[in-house]
């Protein structure tokens, strides 16, 4: 450890990307048949699907909450997604991600529309280069909005870390175990709040100020391709339309 | 899977106090936003574990005991000592609490306070490999929850440190396939002194160290993890709310001005380096 440089002498980063550079992100929403709401995105290498069920039913009843519906989220990895297989049994990390990521959609879910009811999330990690919890929430943000969910905003996320003294966006798998810090970020631009917080690993008070800006600013950038993802399947639908094929 | 949890609602009356107070800077209990309720740390209380140390946080107690035995390392890091960090809940703590297997709540709370020791690098896990990539110290940190009155993040976070600095080393001799404990013990390396400092946003105000009541009535909590040379190594957002970045910002300096205050009181601490 810390033998490989992980920035070059031109400042690149290992995938040749800029400090503040996010990797290719591709999106995709109503992928899924069966579910209300689904959506797909690859960052860099790590590929993620999400499905969103509900406002439906809570079972077992005695769950259910009066005054406003109840939220589940599972993350969870494929025993294929990492170099070595992952046992499909919810490891502890998987429970606390789980945990974290449904508190990160608490703030945006109008949850107090559908009381006694419940949404489910789920979120299956297909492959895992890094930065998969905040690609998840990314992710599930689309499945909610295309399950014609309430949302106050979608929530973007987007890691934040120190790698070779120099703080870098959305890290891959190497920077994030061989960096010095990693800190995931979720926010909501239109309520300028911050729903999931995580750090581990050094940063001084002016670097930790700095990462936090620079979070907010790689999920803006994220938040724009979620409108653009949501708008393009309305259009698909619309030009399927006008050409007299079924939407 | 994590589901939205059932949580009892404070009376009407006194969710009403707690804002009207907050208003006026003032707690229910008499103290500023920022300030801790009565900080007791004990070290050396069980004899039979290698360390331990009890903290009461107000009506807040937690045991921690540290275990120390000998197993092979991980595959990953050969040249390391281990590090396992585990929760319990235990149902005397709270009638909300349950017995069984470790819950998300358990979980979270086990894998914070290992964040916080492992991130600020407390505990010299490279000294404690006896033979690489076969044989080396195991450090059990185990939390027992006695009493929850909320807080549980930094009273155990401050109880492991306590334990961890507390704790002996037994010294062991390997002869050809056999481990034998001499008999002697050394200290353990313990090179840093992670405090974390949890603070709840309550209406607009942001209360340092929340009572049980005050962790009903927030909408999400922060806890910011300093070392003695005032880096952050760990933070952990956690409940149904958001902050800004701005109450993050400001967070941060109350967590890292308290967390001085806090370290001046842990056992065994003021000795070693610092």
């Amino acid at each position: 450890m810390g033998e490989r440089k992980l920035i070059d002498e031109n400042g690149l980063r290992v995938d040749g990307r800029r400090p503040d550079e996010l990797r290719p992100i591709k999106m995709e929403v109503g992928l899924l048949a069966n579910a209300d709401g689904s959506a797909y995105i690859e960052q860099g290498k790590s590929k993620i699907i999400v499905a969103v069920y509900g406002p439906k039913e809570v079972h077992p009843k005695h769950l259910g909450l009066t005054g406003r519906a109840i939220i589940r989220c599972r993350y969870h990895m494929a025993p294929f997604s990492t170099p070595e297989r992952k046992s499909p049994a919810p490891s502890r990390r998987e429970i606390e991600l789980s945990k974290i990521i449904r508190e990160a959609f608490e703030p945006v879910i109008f949850s107090e529309y559908y009381p006694r009811s419940m949404i489910d999330i789920f979120i299956e990690v297909l492959q895992s280069d890094g930065g998969t919890r905040c690609a998840g929430i990314t992710a599930a943000s689309l499945a909610l909005a295309d399950a014609g969910i309430p949302l106050r905003d979608l929530v973007a996320a987007c890691a934040v870390g120190k790698v070779d003294g120099q703080l870098v966006v959305d890290l891959n798998d190497v920077e994030d175990k061989e960096g010095e810090a990693d800190m995931p970020v979720a926010y909501i631009p239109a309520l300028n709040q911050i729903s999931l917080l995580q750090m581990d690993g050094q940063l001084t008070e002016e670097e930790f100020a700095k990462a936090l800006e620079m979070a907010k600013e790689a999920c803006m950038k994220i938040y724009q391709l979620q409108k653009q993802t949501l708008k393009q399947k309305y259009v698909e639908a619309k030009e399927a339309v006008e050409k007299g094929e079924e939407a | 899977m994590s589901i939205t949890p059932q949580t009892e609602p404070l009376t009407k009356i006194k969710s009403r106090q707690m804002i009207e107070f907050l208003k006026s800077g003032k707690r229910l209990d008499g103290r500023t936003l920022t300030q801790h309720r009565n900080v007791k740390i004990e070290a050396g209380v069980i004899g039979k574990a290698e360390g331990s140390a009890q903290v009461t946080l107000g009506n807040t107690r937690v045991l921690v005991g540290v275990k120390i035995e000998t197993g092979p390392p991980y595959s990953d890091t050969p040249n390391m000592g281990v590090l396992t960090v585990n929760a319990e809940l235990l149902p005397l703590a709270h009638e909300v609490f349950e017995p069984g297997p470790p819950d998300e709540n358990s979980i979270e709370l086990a894998r914070v306070v290992d964040r916080s020791i492992r991130e600020s690098k407390a505990l010299d896990l490279e000294s404690l490999v006896i033979i690489p990539a076969k044989l080396a110290y195991v450090v059990f940190v185990d939390i027992y929850i006695l009493n929850h009155d909320g807080n549980l993040f930094d009273a155990s976070e401050y109880a492991a440190i306590s334990a961890l600095l507390n704790a002996k080393l037994p010294v062991v001799k390997v002869e050809g396939e056999e481990v034998k404990p001499t008999g002697e013990f050394k200290e353990l390396p313990v090179r840093e002194c992670p405090i974390s400092v949890t603070i709840a946003k309550v209406d607009e105000a942001l209360l340092v160290d929340p009572t049980l009541e005050e962790e009903v009535m927030a909408s999400a909590k922060i806890t910011i993890t300093t070392t003695s040379t005032g880096k952050i190594c760990a933070i952990q957002k956690s409940g149904g709310g958001a902050f800004t970045p701005q109450e993050i910002l400001e967070a941060q300096r109350i967590a890292r001005s308290k967390a001085e205050e806090i370290r001046s009181l842990i056992p065994g601490w003021g000795g070693r380096c610092g």
